[in-house]
């Protein structure tokens, strides 16, 4: 495949060091070099709640992309490519994962719900609970909540020594029930998969990158699992 | 045979008198989405994703377990029926307990997959989580009630195929399960007789092979069909 004519050496460079790039990766590099134009970055961020880091490991799966997403967006807040801790104000695009299980996961998703333009459900756990829901079954039909959880986890299944963990302030409470993201604040976007794969995340970000809504049809965009 | 004649989507379809409305749209070359539908089992009417509009009749109707009737003006795809169909595999969801993640059926799953055909990107329904068990009592097959959408077909294929009638489902409502037997586990049922049609048959993970781990259900759901054009095979003459 011929790669779209660049201007720039970067760009120039990168389709002469891999000739057999994919057709996704051709049209990030043309994007980017048009970009490389004029218009301000994109200040994208990523939130990690109740998930095991398996959509970020697949965000990390974009490989090469990443450069060119890095000459495209600000990455202004991510537990895997940023340090910062408190989330910034004016975000444009928030990729979270994982589901609202305890009091921090619902405080930083009120807080980057009201300070990010567009929030996307990325992952199955953010959309559906997912894995993390599962303890739900504990709370049975709203009865118990978190304690049956911690009774479960820490005593019932403990060799005889098991007790409640107690630290307040130490680390955050759970809540009575795990929630889907969009249960507790609105929701712009959703990315399923378990983790959806890196294709996945390029056919969602690419579009927005242009100011378009990605077409989220067929297995390839909306397979759970 | 005598034909009628009905209108589909605009598109006129001439069938055999006695058809269902579903057989109709397939003429037509019209797809509807289907769970509860097995070709080879009777129709039951149970997952209503087929629902289609019948002018003059105010209430939609199942395909699957209508009469084509001469000369009815049928819609099997309006922006109503696109909506009803979508909340109703929403439902399936939050009804039950799927987690696509570590299914045995992913992949291969009838419901993961109407979930894409419909555009399912999320749930608007809350999830129930409701408390059903697993029965691994059988030898060869398992049971994971989570997982079932109560869809019926395994009821069908024991009772209609393999003559066993193990299955069927008990109760009302949201606490409507699928028994084995008289309620009895699984493998304690001596009418079963380990063919594992009804394995074949369920469309989601809730029946499957013990050695099969996440996403190595790999039924065969027509299976069904074809056993019932053996069934109806005239008889063989005598030698």
């Amino acid at each position: 495949m011929t790669p779209a004519p660049a201007p720039d050496a970067t760009a120039a460079a990168e389709a002469t060091a891999s000739p057999d790039a994919t057709a996704t990766s051709d049209a990030l590099a043309a994007t980017g070099s048009t970009a490389a134009a004029a218009p301000p970055r994109l200040r994208l961020a990523t939130a990690w709640l109740a998930g095991c880091s398996g959509c970020h490991m697949s965000f990390l799966d974009l490989d090469e992309l990443l450069f060119v997403l890095a000459e495209r967006v600000e990455l202004v807040y991510s537990p895997v490519a940023s340090d910062i801790k408190t989330y910034p104000e004016a975000v444009d695009i928030c990729l979270v994962e994982g589901a609202v299980a305890n009091t921090a996961n619902l405080e930083l998703a009120l807080q980057l719900r009201a300070r990010t333009a567009l929030v996307i459900s990325f992952g199955d756990c953010a959309v559906t609970a997912n894995v993390p829901g599962l303890r739900n079954l504990l709370n049975r039909e709203g009865r118990g909540g978190a304690a049956a959880v911690l009774q479960r986890s820490y005593v019932d299944l403990a060799d005889g020594s098991g007790r409640h963990p107690h630290a307040p302030g130490l680390v955050p409470e759970l809540l009575d029930q795990v929630w889907p993201l969009h249960a507790v604040i609105p929701v712009d976007l959703y990315l399923p998969g378990c983790p959806p794969s890196a294709e996945r995340i390029a056919a969602t970000l690419l579009p927005l990158l242009e100011g378009q809504r990605p077409i989220q049809a067929g297995p390839a965009m909306l397979r759970f699992g | 045979m005598a034909a009628l004649t009905l209108r589909i989507d605009g598109q006129a379809v001439a069938v055999p008198a006695g058809s269902s409305l579903l057989a109709a749209t397939r003429l037509a070359g019209l797809a509807l989405p289907v769970l509860c539908h097995l070709d080879g089992l009777t129709p039951v009417g149970a997952c209503r994703l087929c629902l289609v509009a019948i002018e003059g009749q105010s209430k939609l109707q199942p395909a699957c377990t209508s009469e084509a009737l001469e000369g009815q003006v049928v819609a099997t795809n309006t922006a109503e029926l696109r909506e009803l169909r979508r909340m109703a595999v929403e439902l399936f969801f939050a009804e039950g307990n799927h987690v696509c993640a570590y299914c045995v059926a992913s992949g291969a799953c009838e419901l993961q997959a109407m979930a894409v055909t419909l555009g399912m990107d999320h749930s608007r329904f809350p999830y129930q989580y409701p408390l059903r068990d697993v029965d691994a009592s059988h030898p060869l097959f398992s049971l994971d009630a989570n997982r079932c959408i109560l869809c019926s077909r395994c009821v069908r294929v024991c009772a209609e195929l393999e003559g066993a009638h193990v299955w069927d489902i008990a109760g009302r409502g949201r606490h409507c399960r699928l028994v084995a037997g008289l309620d009895q586990p699984w493998g304690e049922v001596d009418a079963c007789t380990s063919c594992g049609q009804c394995v074949e048959a369920c469309p989601t993970g809730a029946l499957f092979h013990k050695d099969d781990s996440t996403a190595e259900k790999h039924p065969h759901p027509i299976r069904a069909l074809q056993l019932r054009r053996v069934h109806d095979l005239p008889p063989r003459p005598d030698p």
